[in-house]
């Protein structure tokens, strides 16, 4: 036998192989990503709410994306409270003003970031939110003060359509 | 092994075992020499093949009643429990059933850490084992999820968002876990799919785990390697059939009485209150053969840090062989083993207690110390043991102490012989 041959034969064994381990992660990634948001579920991605009847110091909960938002009428003492915190304090550093464009209503996922599940309003340390799950502590700008979370409660993308009525999403 | 020359006595039986070896495997099993001195901690590999086999047949009638859809599924369980006939029967023995499968599988699994079972040649067993564990684990978290209610709900959204934990596409993996932004009606038909599949894949293993046991054979109480077949040995039929059987009645008893006496005991309250993904439970608990695990997860303030140590508490069982460094297999003779496992077990049984009970305060603590011994133990203690130890000298056969404990194995054989 001679030397050519052999190599040869081992580019055929590379090339089939390679050609194979293509093919059969073009099979794959269809069956990995039928997994992921379907068509129906990424058109639910928007909602309008109607907060006419929300008065200061109240919240109402609304589902989005089969998740809860608080959409919340801050009174001026809760918004004081939230702008006088030094970033310092912070487990996860961001500016209240950042969080709530207008200071009087504060829009964000109902969710912990620890383990996802709903937090309790006017409740623990901070006067904000509190999660029974696990004990993480909110202020009420909804960043995360005391307990296992590592992330503020998260903003959602949302706009005033007019002054009664946010759409999020 | 003798019974690989069986030949069937009929001429039927020697045509089709000619042309598939069915009699031959019959055969092997029926005759497959076992050590004499198992005790009824032996028998609970018999009572999980049982448990297994009772989850796939309640767990099929089940399926011809349920409805994997979120809007019907909570009221088809209700209606499997009010209309079907027998439904109610079926669903409390499914339900209680994984309840008693963990307690065989946890009591199986105490009893080859005691007798020293994961050693070599035995590794490969093991290691099955705690694959076939895990399986279990997650056909039980997912089978949890289907009824639907408030408990299926957070606990799904609580165990799913562990995967949030890892760094970068913690999230990404997370939404694809869901096929959602939250657990909704594509995760729990993904889940009733997944659930219906892994105890087939538990079967197949199953089948590996007992052939890999068939190599070696059985570990004994005493830990030693036995001849086989011979005078420490006796045949698997009728000896172990039986005493398996006798076994495995008495543990339909207390399986009885949880199905027909207490049947939602070990289940949550709050799983009777329809999925609502506005409100979360005040106390959300996994079920009770997780708790352990969950205590652990508590006890480590750190995301991350936490689902790992989580992960690692079940996955170091898996190199325990090679942590392990003791040649002598059963605790029978390791005089210091012996106390730690004891410990093992009650810190197991603490972490299970305060993995119930609210994370705060003295419980926390408890958590934190019972977290630390239990990778202690198989970190430390199990290594360094197997050096520091002084063993008990072990006999050379499992006949040799009944016949007056010679060392030398010729002159046990020698001695037999005169008594017969």
């Amino acid at each position: 036998m001679s030397e050519k041959k052999t190599k040869r034969r081992d580019f055929l064994f590379t090339a089939t192989t390679a050609v194979g381990a293509v093919g059969a992660a073009a099979v794959v990634w269809p069956m990995i990503d039928q997994m992921n948001p379907d068509a129906s579920v990424k058109a639910l991605a928007s909602t309008e709410v109607d907060i006419s009847s929300v008065t200061p110091g109240n919240t109402i909960t609304v589902l989005w994306r089969g998740k809860p938002v608080f959409i919340r009428r801050r009174t001026q003492e809760e918004i004081n409270e939230a702008r006088s915190v030094k970033m310092e304090d912070l487990i996860h550093p961001e500016k209240d003003e950042d969080r709530a464009k207008n200071p009087e209503w504060l829009v964000m996922l109902g969710v912990c970031t620890h383990l996802g599940c709903v937090p309790l309003n006017d409740k623990g340390d901070y006067n904000g939110w509190f999660c029974p799950c696990h004990g993480s502590h909110y202020d009420t700008s909804g960043r995360i003060r005391k307990g296992p979370a590592p992330w503020n409660m998260e903003i959602p993308k949302y706009e005033f359509v007019n002054a009664n009525t946010i759409k999020i999403g | 092994m003798s019974e690989h020359n069986y030949t069937p006595k009929s001429k039927v039986g020697q045509w089709f075992n000619d042309r598939l070896p069915l009699l031959t495997l019959a055969n092997h099993l029926t005759d497959y020499p076992t050590p004499k001195n198992l005790n009824y901690w032996w028998t609970f590999g018999g009572i999980l093949t049982f448990c297994l086999i009772t989850q796939i047949v309640t767990g099929l009638t089940l399926a011809m009643h349920y409805i994997a859809h979120a809007d019907m599924a909570f009221e088809s369980v209700e209606h499997i429990m009010r209309d079907v006939n027998y439904g109610w029967l079926i669903r409390y023995i499914h339900a209680n059933g994984a309840s008693m499968f963990f307690l065989a599988v946890y009591i199986h699994i105490f009893r080859s850490l005691f007798y020293g079972s994961y050693k070599s040649p035995r590794e490969i067993i093991w290691i099955l084992g705690i694959i076939i564990y895990l399986l279990m684990m997650a056909a039980a978290f997912m089978g949890y999820v289907l009824p639907w209610g408030q408990m299926s709900f957070w606990g799904a959204t609580v165990i799913t968002n562990l995967f949030s934990a890892i760094p970068l596409v913690g999230e990404g993996i997370v939404t694809w876990l869901w096929g959602g932004y939250s657990v909704d009606n594509p995760t729990l038909t993904r889940f009733f799919t997944l659930h219906y599949l892994i105890p087939f894949l538990i079967l197949g293993l199953v089948v590996l785990h007992i052939w890999a046991l068939h190599v070696p054979g059985n570990n004994n109480p005493i830990g030693i390697d036995i001849k086989k077949p011979s005078k420490d040995t006796v045949p698997f039929h009728p000896y172990i059939v039986i005493k398996d059987g006798f076994a495995l009645l008495m543990f339909m008893i207390v399986f009885a009485f949880f199905v027909f006496y207490s049947p939602n005991i070990l289940g949550h309250a709050d799983n009777y209150i329809e999925a609502n993904p506005m409100v979360t439970p005040a106390h959300i608990v996994p079920e009770w053969y997780l708790l352990p695990f969950y205590a652990i997860l508590r006890s480590v303030p750190d995301k991350l840090l936490g689902v790992v140590a989580m992960l690692s508490a079940i996955l170091i069982l898996a190199v325990l062989p090679w942590l392990d460094t003791s040649k002598i297999r059963s605790a029978v003779f390791r005089p210091l083993y012996r106390q730690f496992y004891w410990i093992l077990v009650a810190d197991v049984l603490i972490l299970g207690y305060v993995g119930a009970m609210p994370a705060e305060g003295l419980y926390l603590l408890i958590a934190r110390v019972a977290t630390a011994y239990y990778f202690l133990h198989f970190l430390v203690i199990l290594p360094v043991l197997g050096f520091k130890e002084k063993t008990i000298p072990i006999p050379l056969s499992i006949t040799e102490p009944v016949l007056g404990g010679n060392p030398n194995l010729a002159m046990v054989k020698q001695k037999e012989s005169k008594i017969e």
